[in-house]
């Protein structure tokens, strides 16, 4: 049966126009709104994530004067840091927020193709929010068990928020990926489905191509961390023996036996790894289109981009086992994932030349995003070299468990993703909001941020040089650590309190130019891609006005030879361009 | 400018395919719906496939014997007990339901109202059979002594995979029957003579889905 794409017939698509208040903001079904109240719920569970490593770091930099932080706590900290940090902020600021920002409006389309479903994703994952924050107030508060969540460990008593803690972050894990599920279905066919006229799948902007393959993958990595939850729960509660072996706890044995913690080990980072690349892929994206307009440059090796970026997608699922070397598996399961986890790096040095050829005798425009944006290239090469120290078993071994690791992933993950987040939560504002924001405190911003984030994570690849370890509450008198790594640990700190609290701009910032900031122009960076040619700033419901707009070029049009201007947009048919002849003739003309 | 405004034309092979995918606005030609469907199938062979992969490694790691699925799953109808006779008469029943509801979906593009609602509904009651047959073996083998800690048999994480797999399978069989009898009512109701009918065999393709699964659980769960 012959199905005539929406395009195509005469009715548009169906559209629920909101009647009141609470139907436009509350209840919306707009992918704007939902994408900003997505943006907003991870942004505050961030500075959740953010005051609790703050509070951490306090007990790990002056051990002998905070002592608010015990050990319990500190463990709950580093935990719940984690996990919010990695899911419920970055992914679903990424997927959640820009995904249902941008999807619908740099593809030409109205809205998702079921924005029923897309209000329930925001408002389930508001649930497991809910759940995620009860587990502070429960009777022995949230699990302190790593954010890898580790069993035997979650279930054993030392551990703490080993009883109602660890069971509200299952639940709440689980009701994240039915959220996520809802959404992620969205974006994944409104981009194969719902594209504009002339929108084909090569002309789609880098940022929809990594949001693209970063939400396929988390269809298809989710479940494995559903299915641990949902095993684990069962340990829990049914007292089951899927994770648990035959144990002793204070020397009484417990009721498990014949479990595989290993098992776990394997179903979480089958969900834990390409979880790096949903978060990391966005970014690579975002950051793409953010160089490539402010270089006025196209980006160089769109092709290349896009299918390296399905490469890492489609790699980042047999590399999983590279997080578990000191696990005690099979060493031939180490030579096999520590060779794919090296090919992985060549997609992805790829990515990074091609940026840098990007901005190669481009005609940069240093404005905020692109500080951000070249700070990225910076912290992800750093985090990207020491992942090929990690990468290698037999460097890892002894690397392993130290602060090397926490230095690699925060910067290739942490720092490099946030940096990106910042410049295109500046880039993009001006469309967001209709106004600009204050450039100079942007800047400041960025170096605050910047090098802040080297102060912090520069020393850490020391420490891991020489053995400290990881999630250890206080060093202590270990003999093989020198008295001087306390003083690298506190500097660490002091950078770290004045890196979080420099975040405070940012807010001033975005929250002071809604009603300081000077009326944006619609397209104030000159950028050729669709979400900038909207008829009105910020789009209004609907997007695109009576006709949906036709594309008749990719987005990179940037400094075309013979062009009048410097960009040309998208939608912009091929007789309507101003050729430079033009531009002197009709100045010609005028005199 | 000509490719925008290219008429989308179907071709066999792998020039359709790679038509398909260079094409603007989509890449297949099946409504929003369908597509979404096929998607959430795939993710959701991932969860199967994660708790089948999960139960194989804990049935080798276990430390006790893994108990005879022939014996505790036989019957007895007077005379000697028969192995995996219910589970074969539920999967049969289930098998069944798929073809009631390919016929469904048949009817559907005719247009035919009355017997679309009348093949769906007899997938939905074949469905709610198999879980009912589910529910008794469940009581049966709760009975016996199987708990998800523990069972009489042998290795304890038999009844915790059973109880989960099944139970986890059980749970989409049952979303399954309340959707299909609200597809049910929505066509006699005439609610898809403007939509168009493809919904009945969106919710048919998860109806396979969930039949196929079965077969797997089947195989590696009771066969193995």
């Amino acid at each position: 049966m012959a199905y005539v794409p929406l395009a195509d017939q005469d009715q548009d698509m169906e559209m629920h126009h909101p009647h009141s208040w609470v139907e436009k903001y509350v209840w919306s079904q707009d992918h704007k709104v939902i994408a900003i109240q997505y943006g907003g719920l991870a942004v505050l569970t961030g500075i959740v994530g953010l005051v609790l490593s703050l509070l951490f770091r306090m007990q790990l930099g002056f051990p002998e004067s905070v002592n608010f932080v015990d050990p319990n706590f500190y463990y709950q900290a580093v935990t719940m840091h984690g996990m919010i940090m990695v899911v419920y902020f970055l992914t679903a600021l990424f997927l959640g927020g820009f995904g249902n920002y941008m999807v619908p409006l740099m593809l030409g389309a109205r809205d998702m193709v079921f924005p029923f479903l897309n209000m329930m994703s925001v408002w389930t994952f508001l649930i497991s929010v809910i759940i995620l924050m009860a587990s502070f107030f429960v009777g022995g508060g949230p699990t302190g068990a790593g954010w890898t969540l580790y069993p035997p460990q979650t279930a054993m008593a030392g551990t703490p928020g080993h009883d109602a803690g660890i069971i509200l972050m299952l639940v709440s894990l689980i009701v994240f990926v039915v959220a996520f599920t809802m959404g992620g279905l969205n974006y994944v066919v409104t981009i194969l489905q719902y594209r504009c006229r002339g929108m084909t799948l090569m002309r789609m902007p880098l940022t929809i191509w990594g949001i693209f393959v970063a939400t396929v993958l988390g269809l298809f990595a989710f479940p494995a961390l559903l299915v641990a939850c949902i095993m684990m729960l069962f340990d829990a509660l049914l007292g089951t023996s899927f994770f648990m072996p035959a144990v002793l706890e204070a020397g009484t044995p417990l009721d498990f036996e014949g479990g595989s913690p290993i098992l776990f080990q394997h179903l979480f980072w089958f969900f834990g790894h390409p979880e790096v690349y949903i978060v990391a892929l966005p970014a690579f994206g975002l950051v793409s289109d953010v160089l490539s307009v402010h270089a006025r440059k196209n980006i160089f090796g769109y092709r290349m981009m896009v299918w390296a970026i399905i490469a890492i997608g489609g790699l980042s699922f047999i590399v999983w086992a590279h997080h578990m070397y000191v696990s005690g598996m099979n060493p031939y399961f180490g030579f096999f994932f520590a060779t794919t986890t090296l090919i992985i790096a060549v997609p992805t040095a790829l990515k990074v030349y091609n940026w840098l050829l990007t901005l190669w005798e481009g005609d940069i425009r240093l404005n905020a995003p692109m500080y951000f944006a070249i700070g990225f290239i910076f912290t992800f090469i750093h985090g990207g070299l020491t992942g090929l120290f990690l990468g290698n078993v037999v460097i890892d071994l002894p690397l392993s468990d130290t602060y090397f690791v926490v230095a690699h992933f925060h910067l290739v993950m942490g720092v490099s993703p946030i940096l990106v987040l910042y410049a295109a939560l500046y880039h993009w504002y001006p469309k967001i909001s209709g106004r600009m924001y204050n450039e100079a405190l942007a800047k400041v911003h960025f170096w605050l941020t910047f090098l802040g984030a080297y102060a912090i994570y520069l020393p850490m690849h020391y420490l891991g040089f020489l053995g400290v370890p990881r999630r250890y509450y206080a060093l202590g008198n270990t003999d093989f650590i020198p008295l001087s790594a306390q003083d690298l640990n506190s500097s660490i700190t002091i950078a770290a309190l004045i890196v979080g609290a420099s975040q405070i701009l940012f807010f001033i910032n975005i929250i002071g130019s809604l009603k300081w900031g000077k009326k944006a122009d619609p397209n104030p960076w000159g950028a050729a891609s669709l979400e900038w040619q909207t008829p009105d700033t910020p789009p209004v419901h609907g997007n695109w006005g009576e006709n949906l707009p036709t594309v008749y070029r990719w987005a990179y049009d940037y400094s075309v030879p013979g062009a009048a201007e410097d960009f040309i947009p998208q939608n912009m048919p091929e007789s309507d361009v101003a050729t430079a002849q033009d531009a002197k003739s009709s100045q010609g003309n005028e005199e | 400018m000509s490719e925008a405004t290219t008429q989308a034309v179907s071709q066999d092979g792998m020039t359709g395919m790679v038509d398909d995918w260079s094409a603007d606005r989509q890449a297949y030609h099946v409504p929003w719906g369908k597509a979404m469907m096929w998607i959430f199938l795939v993710s959701d062979t991932f969860i199967f496939s994660c708790f089948l992969i999960g139960y194989l490694n804990v049935r080798v790691t276990t430390t006790d014997p893994w108990p005879p699925q022939s014996e505790i799953f036989a019957l007895s109808f007077g005379g000697d007990p028969i192995p995996l006779i219910l589970i074969a008469i539920m999967t049969f029943v289930l098998i069944t339901s798929s073809g009631t509801m390919a016929l469904a979906v048949n009817f559907g593009y005719q247009k035919d109202k009355a017997k679309t609602f009348l093949l769906i509904c007899i997938t939905a009651a074949f469905g709610a059979t198999f879980v009912g047959m589910q529910a008794f073996e469940w009581s049966k083998l709760i009975a016996e002594g199987v708990r998800p800690w523990g069972n009489p048999f042998g290795a304890p994480q038999f009844g915790s995979v059973f109880f989960m797999v099944t139970g986890f399978h059980g749970l989409h069989v049952t979303g399954g029957v309340i959707y299909l009898l609200w597809v049910a009512l929505r066509v006699k109701r005439g609610y898809y003579d403007n939509k168009g009918y493809e919904i009945v065999e969106i919710a048919g393709l998860y109806w396979h889905f969930v039949d196929l699964v079965w077969v797997f659980i089947f195989a590696f769960f009771y066969l193995l």
